[in-house]
């Protein structure tokens, strides 16, 4: 047996308890949600010999900044997030990832600080016996000549293709949100542009946090055009099915010019996917099909698509123009 | 979701009763096959091959063996030979069942990727797992075909299918000559993913010896196949097998078959001395009951211009295993449907390193009427009919195959009821538009054949002197409601009300019945209790009108109802006496009487299928390559319908499959290794509540005198038949474009668009 010991990190001093309990020892990580986690133990994937819960740290609260932005705990759960009228009411493209993402049962369960930790879907990582660079540094990649279909097409390299699972991550990458955490030694924060890793040549770092750094806060800055922002996802599953693109859009319109737009994708990069090329090519120049059309090309022109997903550029493509369409379709100033 | 159930019965049968075993299903009392407390348990977990085709060059277990609470570790080296490996037999037969003729763990060869190296056997599950992952295989691989690009080259005819009851190649008149005098012809290749079963309940099985006796829980559609199966392969005999599987949590096909774990469980138990449970994982059950083949389907059909069918040519490809010639028979109905004079069917295999394909719910049916079914949409455009209307021409009174009369049919009635519940005089017009939805309509045809069991089947019934009564059949209730269906039909035939009447199945040691599969259960089972609960109704109204001291005494036989237990002279209900009463008087604790049926001849002089008509309503947003079903409608003509409730269920469930199968459901091999890439419910997608649009389930009633006492065509598998084709007409309808694959996915929508 491999046996696994639990440790309730609690009181008034829980959050250096947690830290303390898993900064000083390789073997513990955090246990949050265990949406993810507690599948990847079950297959042997994760192999940590302590898990310290951290449910019980005061980090759930979903807090208004005076400026307009919000600060969201990394305890609070996908399902309180997606409802808190604040989000709905300032950014609806979180919301709406949040609400078509996995299923009621685990958006209960999962909390938002483990949303920005969890792992790939790809098969060949999950299976616990797949030659991948994830799990084992040099191991090669299963899925480059295997079984693709759903996955990325944008930041990949020779060595790594998974998809980045998350739906939330996408509107919050659109949004230049902020991840807080801290370590024994304290706080840092950072830009998430900094916090979600393309594979290159070490797939296995996925995020620059240090063995014991917890993620304390997700901060989302004020962004007054996202009140009128979507995120769209495609699958083939009506509901609890990751996508297979997906588009988190807010776009600001003045006589007819786009004055302010933020895009990321979602389904089709190995992180979640800001479309700064996209968003260039749309500031200043007319709200109307064919620019969004150009745009998404501009984006997706660096696509790398295996026979499995060739499709996808061309369904993220869809998807965009689609997304900006639906928030231009009235015509009025947002 | 509506429904039009047929008119209430008088009697029990056919009323929309609840679910006897419901309260137990839902408190948990039901006991499944891994769920049954035995003490001194142990746990055994499977370890399969990571290659797909070679041989096993060395297993170390010295480390497993080591681990806390492992008891044995058994492989090639040290289970033992089985005593012989039984032939493939459709567990409908009542006989052996193996899913394959193959049995793991008896020499070093490996077929497929997955199959059993190595069995683990520990105090707790947890302890067997983990071993199972200490257990070092060596291999040395050899190059596999796994997929039909694969082996296209390889492929053969065989003599016969299906454990050799359907013949490879089937023809009628000079389809050659036919086709080259059409007016029309259609003629397109259809693919389509291999399938696997997904049932809630993961196989497994318990088991333990007392003696020389050996006890099995089995999650099975069928005891007495687990029981005649796991005897054969042993070399044990019957007797001192006794199988008991009272629930089993779905299965679909994959428990129709019995496969390599009830033996191994049996096998381990001998070896450890304690009782065995053997679960697979979601995992193994994609590599260890079976599956619906990767096939292709060249389907050329020549038809005047008038729209009639002159000839219709219909080939299948597919891998099947290295030992068996198995694919489903999706050139069955698909040849029976329609007149037409002219036909060639004919299966071509492909040995590939998979396990032996399997029955999987409407085995071939779906396949074969997707082919033919859009087939036909696309004739009934070249000809400029409504495919309403090209139905109805070409609609056979008798079976085009075999040239039989149908015992009973309804479909013209199903065809006209479907159109009628979608409103399919919509389809006339162009497309309408939802925002950036296009809506289309679209129908196909369907039938299931009505299969009967090769031998007599069985039953008991008891009825006490309080008046209550037991009936016994050893079926093994699948989900479907058998146990509540046949309390109905034996209450009606006692003249008890159901509260008073308790059927019991489940069991080898009960009255035999062949596997409740290939929508036949209903039917055979309820032939069975009506046979030995209308033989206890006789004995007992022979007993009160020979008992001086009953107030039949001397009535005729013939002119006594029973109505709520109690026998009464028809002309004069006022007088009679209750079967407690007459019991009670003559200090009768019990009396009892056995029924069995044999089903008709295979030469009877007529063929039966149950037909249906199913109608879609579809969403496609064609620049995201989305479609959703709005709206299902099927009616169908199953005969009697034993309970309104479970009948409708059954349907539904089945059109839902077919939703399923039409848009989401694939397995995808993957060539380089030989194994199944999304062995997983996140990845084998199935439908959610979300996908599931409103269902119309409508009956059509036929009355069947022929097919078994009742006139029971069965449910179980006809309602799934026919929507994928129907969906992918409506999905024509919408955007105009044909679908000649299943799934139908966005990627199919999106490249043509």
């Amino acid at each position: 047996m491999r046996p696994i010991s639990y440790l309730r990190a609690e009181g008034t001093d829980a959050v250096d308890s947690a830290l303390r309990a898993v900064g000083g020892d390789p073997g513990s990580d955090f246990l949050a949600g265990g949406t993810t986690e507690v599948d990847l133990l079950r297959q042997n994937v994760l192999g940590p010999r302590r898990l310290v819960d951290i449910n019980r740290l005061p980090l759930a609260d979903i807090e208004d900044l005076p400026d307009g932005g919000l600060r969201i705990g990394a305890l609070a759960r996908m399902s309180e997030v997606a409802s808190s009228p604040a989000v709905q009411e300032r950014f609806p493209l979180v919301s709406r990832a949040l609400v078509l993402g996995a299923s009621a049962q685990l958006r209960h369960m999962a909390s938002m600080g483990g949303n920005m930790m969890q792992r790939v879907r790809c098969g060949y990582y999950r299976d616990g016996e797949s030659p991948c660079n994830k799990r084992e540094p040099g191991a090669g990649c299963a899925a480059l000549a295997g079984v693709s279909r759903n996955h990325a097409v944008l930041g990949t390299s020779e060595h790594c293709i998974a998809t980045h699972p998350s739906d939330v991550a996408v509107p919050l990458v659109a949004l230049d949100a902020r991840i807080h955490t801290r370590t024994l030694e304290g706080e840092h924060t950072y830009a998430i542009d900094d916090f979600f890793l393309e594979p290159g040549d070490a797939p296995h770092r996925e995020h620059p946090l240090t063995h014991g750094e917890l993620i304390t806060a997700i901060e989302v800055p004020a962004l007054p055009m996202a009140r009128r922002s979507l995120y769209l996802k495609v699958r083939d599953r009506e509901s609890y099915e990751f996508a297979l693109v997906s588009v988190a859009a807010a776009i600001e319109v003045r006589d007819g010019k786009v004055s302010g737009v933020r895009i990321a994708l979602g389904g089709v990069g190995t992180r979640p996917w800001r479309a700064r090329r996209a968003e260039d090519a749309l500031v200043g120049g007319p709200a109307t099909t064919k620019s969004f059309d150009l745009a998404a090309r501009a984006e997706l022109a660096v696509a790398r698509t295996t026979p499995m997903n060739a499709f996808k550029p061309e369904l993220a493509r869809r998807t965009l123009v689609r997304a900006l369409e639906t928030l231009t379709a009235d015509g009025s100033p947002s | 979701m509506t429904t039009t159930a047929p008119a209430p019965a008088e009697g029990p049968v056919g009323r929309p009763l609840d679910r006897v075993d419901g309260h137990a299903k839902v408190t948990g009392a039901a006991r499944y096959a891994a769920e049954v407390p035995l003490p001194g348990l142990t746990h055994a977990v499977l370890v399969g091959a990571r290659v797909a085709h070679g041989r096993i060059t060395a297993i170390d277990s010295t480390e497993a063996e080591r681990a806390e609470g492992v008891l044995a570790v058994l492989t090639h080296e040290n289970l033992g030979k089985i005593a012989a490996q039984p032939p493939l037999l459709p567990s409908l037969a009542g006989s052996v069942a193996p899913g394959e003729t193959f049995f793991p763990m008896q020499g070093d060869e490996i077929h497929y990727a997955g199959q059993h190296v190595a069995l683990v056997v520990a105090d707790t599950y947890e302890r067997a797992l983990y071993a199972s992952r200490l257990v070092r295989v060596s291999y040395a691989e050899e190059p596999s075909v796994t997929v039909i690009d694969q082996g296209r080259d390889q492929a053969y005819e065989p003599e016969a299918i299906f454990a050799g009851f359907i013949p490879g190649r089937t023809e009628r008149g000079d389809v050659e000559a036919a086709l080259g005098a059409a007016d029309v012809t259609v003629d397109h290749t259809f693919t389509f993913a291999a399938n696997h079963h997904n049932p809630i309940e993961t196989s497994a099985a318990t088991a333990y010896w007392e003696g020389d006796r050996l006890t099995l829980h089995d999650t099975t559609q069928g005891v007495t196949a687990t029981q005649h199966t796991v005897a054969a392969l042993l070399g044990v005999p019957h007797t001192r097998i006794r199988v008991i599987g009272h629930f089993t949590g779905g299965s679909f096909g994959s428990k129709a078959m019995v496969w390599h774990h009830p033996a191994l469980a049996a096998l381990a138990a001998r070896k450890v001395g304690r009782p065995v449970r053997l679960a697979l994982t979601r995992e193994q059950m994609f590599v260890a009951c079976g599956h619906r083949e990767e096939q292709e389907q060249h389907l050329t059909l020549g038809a005047g211009k008038d729209g009639r069918l002159v000839a219709l040519r219909h080939h299948k490809l597919s891998p099947t295993s290295p030992f068996d010639h198995w694919a489903e028979p999706s050139l069955g109905v698909a040849g029976q449907m329609y007149a037409c004079p002219n036909y060639e069917g004919v299966y071509r295999l492909i040995r590939a390193n998979t396990t032996t394909p399997t029955f999987m719910r409407c085995p071939g049916e779906a396949t074969g009427l997707f082919a033919l079914e859009t087939a036909m949409d696309e004739l009934a455009e070249l000809v400029d009919l409504d495919p309403l209307e090209l139905r109805l021409r070409n609609y056979s009174e008798s079976d085009p195959a075999s040239g039989r009369p149908w015992s009973s049919n309804g479909l013209r009635e199903c065809l006209e009821r479907g159109a009628e519940r979608i409103g399919w005089e919509r389809r006339a017009a162009p497309p309408a538009r939802d925002g950036d939805w296009l809506i289309g309509l679209g129908m196909a045809a369907t039938a299931y054949p009505v299969y009967g069991p090769n031998n007599p089947q069985r039953a008991r019934a008891r009825l006490y002197a309080d008046g209550t009564a037991v009936v016994q059949a050893a079926v093994t209730d699948i989900g479907t409601g058998i146990l509540t269906v046949m309390t109905q039909v034996a209450a009606e035939a006692l003249g008890l009300p159901v509260e008073r009447c308790r059927f019991e199945g489940g069991d080898t040691d009960l009255p035999n019945v062949a596997a409740a599969v290939g929508s036949s259960g209903a039917g055979m089972v309820s032939a069975a209790v009506h046979a030995a609960a209308s033989a206890l109704r006789e004995q007992l109204v022979a007993r009160a009108v020979a008992d001086e001291g009953s107030p039949l005494h001397g009535a005729d036989p013939a002119a006594i109802d029973v109505r709520d237990g109690r026998m009464v002279l028809r002309d004069a209900p006022g007088t009679g006496e209750d079967y407690a009463a007459l019991l009670q008087r003559n200090f009768v604790p019990d009396v009892e009487a056995t029924g069995s049926w044999g089903p008709p001849p295979h030469d009877a002089p007529f063929a039966s299928m149950t037909f249906g008509a199913q109608f879609a309503e579809v969403a496609v947003d064609p620049v995201l390559g989305l479609v959703r079903v709005r709206r299902l409608a099927g009616a169908f003509a199953p005969g009697r319908v034993l309970n309104a409730k479970t009948a409708r269920s059954q349907l539904m469930g089945g059109m839902i499959w077919g939703l399923s199968q039409a848009l989401l459901e694939a397995t995808h091999m993957e060539p380089a290794t030989g194994r199944w890439a999304n062995a997983s419910l996140g990845e084998y997608l199935v439908p959610v509540n979300a996908d599931a649009p409103d269902v119309d389930v409508d009956f059509i009633e036929v009355q069947d005198t022929v097919v078994n006492p009742l006139g029971v065509k069965g449910v179980g598998e006809v309602g799934q038949a026919g929507v994928a084709p129907a969906i992918a007409n409506a999905i024509h309808h919408a955007i105009g474009r044909r679908m000649r694959k299943l799934p139908i996915t966005i990627e199919d929508i999106v490249s043509g668009g």
